[in-house]
């Protein structure tokens, strides 16, 4: 130790302020253990609040309102071509979203007494940590919390360094609307940033280099996206790779497959996240990490080191805040002592686009690669009154039952909204309700939420 | 302003206590600190102190009485005074676990095997941790519910057949009957806790004579339950050996004085704590618990030890920590003084918990040899017996010697005999050489 080394000691030490932190920080100091939270920017709110679900959401809703006034002309109303500036966009989005939100976050933090340093934390061994940067300190602690998250993976193969070739990260600062847009990866991340490019006037091209967009969700949910992607962006290419890059200095030039060369304004790389699990000291404890780098953890969110924990994406698949956030909970109320575990059966996903994507439990195609045998209830939203009032038809909602008892397994729809609908569809398959439960609960008339219920009733005999 | 005192949380998952006495009458001004009321709880009989300096309102409580925690014992009469505070709450600092351990009890089986499950068990997230709660593994329960959903009803049912509670142990050292107090309160006569199987029902005994129904007292009726808990649990087996302790007695007799001198009374059991806790160090095994929901043994890196103290009003288990880093001298000096706080009543519940192994010295009431219960969730106790002079052949001669007979009972699912066997010798060969024990080796 370094003379006037200032050390603290905690209960528990938490690594990293976003979603899968905070929770358990909160929930450690509620159930009355000193917590401390280390953030390398000091704040809370992490990838989730900063670069991504908020900020992708914000504008992924004016992407919404400009498609929305653009179809008010088939009913006869004309705002005429809109005009987007986008610094007052920007400043509503970090000011009146972000900002309010990691301000409520602080206070959270301090009405539970949970103090947040800045610095990069590392561990020294299995009971402390160093704390680098504004606040340097050593801190001991009874129990870490890893949840140090993911950070956006760069293409393999094609070592590019340039200003037009952004990040997720970077294309959410919309530092321009770029002409031509090329985006690298058809999942969820480059869909719903490509739709907000479009929106807003760019001209995207999509490569993936599988053979569907959104690879894993059931292609009859990925369909109707598909169709809307397709009158949106300027070219889709399926199962094509990138198979050159690079700065021209007056755009970037890109070969897919192996087609002529196309040059685009900017390309996002959007093609997965990787864990932040190096430069954490953590071979210092007896922590495990996998080769992909996850944090090896067991369902309480325990590392091999019995003093620390991992929670949120660095721990692995899905990397989603709210799987996070459930995990964050369970290592807190463990390290307090109680009988817990992340036993959870649904962790729904959903995808913002436009239409929505939404599904959870068990899909179609998992059941398919599993050799399982299911029934499955579909119901398309042409029959819908209250998606006819929308002017949207193009929707589905299907359930995925146990042909045995009965019971929902597995919920998956599309459409304006999946992503709200979900919620009842993760409800019935966590809770293991039956499908006559969902065909015999009253569903308000006319709302999307009927579908559910019209899918199950198909099942009644 | 009337300002209630609620029984306090008095930890150990206890939820009540039995009022023995109450030391104030209402008008009465008490200081802080001062005896209140003293309560019994599965655990111990626990003096209550005065939270603050006042007057006795209102008194809410009767000997004999049981009171849940959070229930008002008795009002004060004085505004301002300062927060409530209980000796018992000030033990229990706000302090993580170092390791948590996952409050499971004891796997129990359903009644039936079910059927082969795909997937996780249908179960509401609520059920599933009222399931962790009571240590029932969902995937051994058959669901009564809709498609074969498991129910609460289910968990509970299946919890039945080993509900977690714990241990104690039997077995005793006798008391002086010491204890002036006030005249013991009558015992509500209350069922056993159910432990696994259910006994068939009583014949009337009346049919062939006269008979009295004496109900058991609160302690009684845990130490019955924590044995019965025990004993069906647990598959026992008891290990015997007979260290020779001529020598120690002899290294005792020499110190007996100089030890009074310091205000400590040198006895054998000091040394078999020691011994004991050397032995644990080195054999950890028998240092631990066995969390069978969790399929885990719980190693403990601590050696806190139990002495099993019988009192008049039945028997109980003090505790003294980290034996094995202490002097015979601080031993025996503690050992001196928790044996006179129990049988005085006095004991607090933190002298009574945390303990990894406990030994039950019985020589003062003679016997040639006992098999002890073991004091659940620990995994083994030392049982013994009185130590008698015998005639003992060394190298051809017939010499007499001093034997102490060593009964071990060790919970057959975390060790094996051949590793109670190499556990006693690690004790027997520590009191035949009592040098081992003052180097603390």
């Amino acid at each position: 130790m370094v003379m006037g080394d200032l050390v603290r000691e905690v209960d528990v030490a938490v690594v990293g302020g976003g979603p899968g932190g905070y929770s358990a920080a909160f929930r450690c100091a509620e159930l009355g253990l000193e917590t401390v939270v280390i953030d390398l920017d000091k704040r809370l709110g992490g990838a989730c609040l900063f670069e991504g679900c908020i900020p992708s959401k914000a504008l992924l809703h004016v992407a919404g309102v400009l498609a929305e006034a653009e179809r008010a002309k088939e009913f006869g109303v004309d705002f005429g071509e809109p005009r987007v500036s986008l610094d007052p966009l920007r400043k509503w989005k970090s000011e009146r979203v972000i900002g309010k939100l990691a301000r409520g976050l602080a206070g959270v933090a301090k009405g539970k007494n949970v103090e947040v340093l800045g610095g990069r934390a590392t561990f020294e061994d299995s009971r402390s940590l160093r704390v680098t940067g504004d606040e340097p300190q050593k801190i001991t602690f009874k129990h870490a919390i890893v949840a140090t998250g993911s950070s956006p993976a760069t293409l393999p193969g094609l070592d590019v360094t340039s200003e037009r070739l952004m990040d997720s990260t970077a294309a959410l600062e919309i530092p321009e609307i770029p002409g031509r847009l090329l985006v690298i990866g058809g999942g969820y991340i480059g869909l719903e940033l490509g739709q907000v490019y479009a929106a807003l006037g760019s001209a995207v091209t999509v490569v993936e280099m599988l053979d569907s967009l959104l690879a894993g969700a059931d292609a009859d949910l990925v369909q109707h996206l598909a169709r809307r992607c397709q009158k949106q962006f300027a070219a889709i290419k399926l199962g094509t790779r990138v198979t050159a890059l690079r700065d021209t200095g007056g755009g970037i030039e890109a070969r897919l497959g192996d087609g002529a060369p196309e040059t685009f304004d900017r390309a996002l790389v959007a093609v997965g996240r990787r864990p932040n699990t190096r430069g954490l000291g953590l071979e210092t404890t007896r922590v495990r990490v996998s080769e992909r780098g996850f944090v090896q953890v067991d369902e309480r969110g325990r590392t091999a080191d019995s003093h620390v924990w991992a929670v949120g994406d660095a721990t692995g698949e899905p990397m989603l805040a709210h799987r996070a956030m459930r995990q964050g909970k369970v290592a807190a109320e463990a390290i307090a002592g109680r009988p817990v575990a992340f036993d959870n059966v649904v962790v729904p996903a959903v995808v913002f686009t436009d239409p929505e994507v939404a599904w959870c439990g068990l899909t179609e195609s998992q059941a398919a690669r599993d050799g399982r045998a299911v029934k499955v209830a579909k119901f398309q939203w042409a029959a819908s009154g209250r998606a006819a009032t929308l002017g949207r038809s193009d929707g589905l909602t299907k359930l995925i039952v146990d042909p045995e008892t009965g019971r929902v397994l597995g919920v998956g729809i599309v459409g304006p909204g999946a992503g709200e609908l979900i919620g009842e569809g993760a409800l019935a398959v966590e809770t293991a309700l039956l499908a006559e439960d969902v065909a015999l609960t009253i569903h308000t008339h006319p709302t999307l939420s009927e579908s559910l219920m019209e899918a199950a009733e198909t099942l009644l005999r | 302003m009337a300002r209630p005192f609620v029984l306090p949380d008095l930890g150990e998952g206890l939820t009540e206590a039995e009022i023995r006495q109450v030391h104030v009458r209402e008008g009465d001004v008490v200081a802080e600190d001062a005896p209140l009321l003293e309560v019994e709880t599965d655990k111990a009989t626990v003096e209550i102190p005065s939270p603050m300096a006042g007057r006795v309102a209102k008194i809410h409580v009767q000997p004999g009485q049981t009171v849940k925690v959070g229930q008002v014992l008795v009002e004060f009469a004085e505004a301002g005074a300062p927060e409530p505070k209980t000796v018992i709450e000030r033990g229990r600092a706000r302090q993580a676990p170092s390791e948590p351990a996952p409050a499971r009890g004891a796997a129990s089986t359903a009644a039936a095997a079910p059927a082969a499950r795909t997937g996780p068990v249908p179960a509401t997230p609520s059920t599933r941790r009222l399931a962790r709660e009571l240590g029932v593994d969902l995937q051994a329960v058959n669901g009564s519910g809709p498609g074969g959903r498991v129910t609460d009803d289910d968990v509970r049912a299946a919890a039945n057949g080993g509900a977690a509670s714990r241990g104690g142990a039997v077995t005793a050292e006798r008391a002086p009957a010491g204890r002036a107090s006030a005249p013991e309160p009558p015992a509500v006569a209350k069922p056993l806790a159910r432990v696994g199987v259910e006994p068939p029902p009583l014949p009337k005994f009346e049919q062939w004579g006269p008979i009295e129904r004496q109900p058991l007292s609160h302690l009684r009726r845990t130490i019955a339950e924590r044995m019965t808990l025990s004993a069906t649990l647990v598959p026992h087996v008891t290990h015997f050996d007979r260290a020779d302790i001529t020598d120690l007695d002899a290294l005792i007799r020499r110190n007996l004085d100089s030890a009074k001198g310091r205000g400590v009374t040198l006895t054998l059991t000091a040394f078999l704590l020691k011994a004991a806790a050397l032995a644990l160090v080195e054999h950890p095994t028998f240092n631990a618990s066995l969390d069978a929901a969790a399929g885990e043994l719980i190693v403990k890196r601590y050696v806190h030890l139990g002495v099993a103290v019988a009192t008049e009003r039945g028997l109980i288990v003090p505790v003294i920590r980290d034996i094995d880093t202490k002097s015979i001298l601080d031993v025996a000096r503690e050992l001196g003084d928790l044996a006179r706080r129990v049988r005085e009543g006095k004991a607090t519940l933190e002298d009574l918990r945390g303990g990894t192994f406990t030994i039950t010295n019985l020589g003062a009431l003679g016997g040639t040899g006992a098999i002890p219960i073991i004091n659940y969730p620990e995994v083994a106790i030392l049982g013994v017996a009185r130590g008698r002079e015998e005639a003992v052949v060394r190298g051809g001669q017939i010499v007499p010697r001093l034997l102490l007979p060593l009964s071990l009972t060790f919970d057959h699912r975390v060790a094996d005999g051949a590793d109670g066997a190499r556990f006693a010798t690690a004790i027997v060969q520590r009191l035949e050489q009592p040098d081992s024990l003052l180097l603390g080796l």
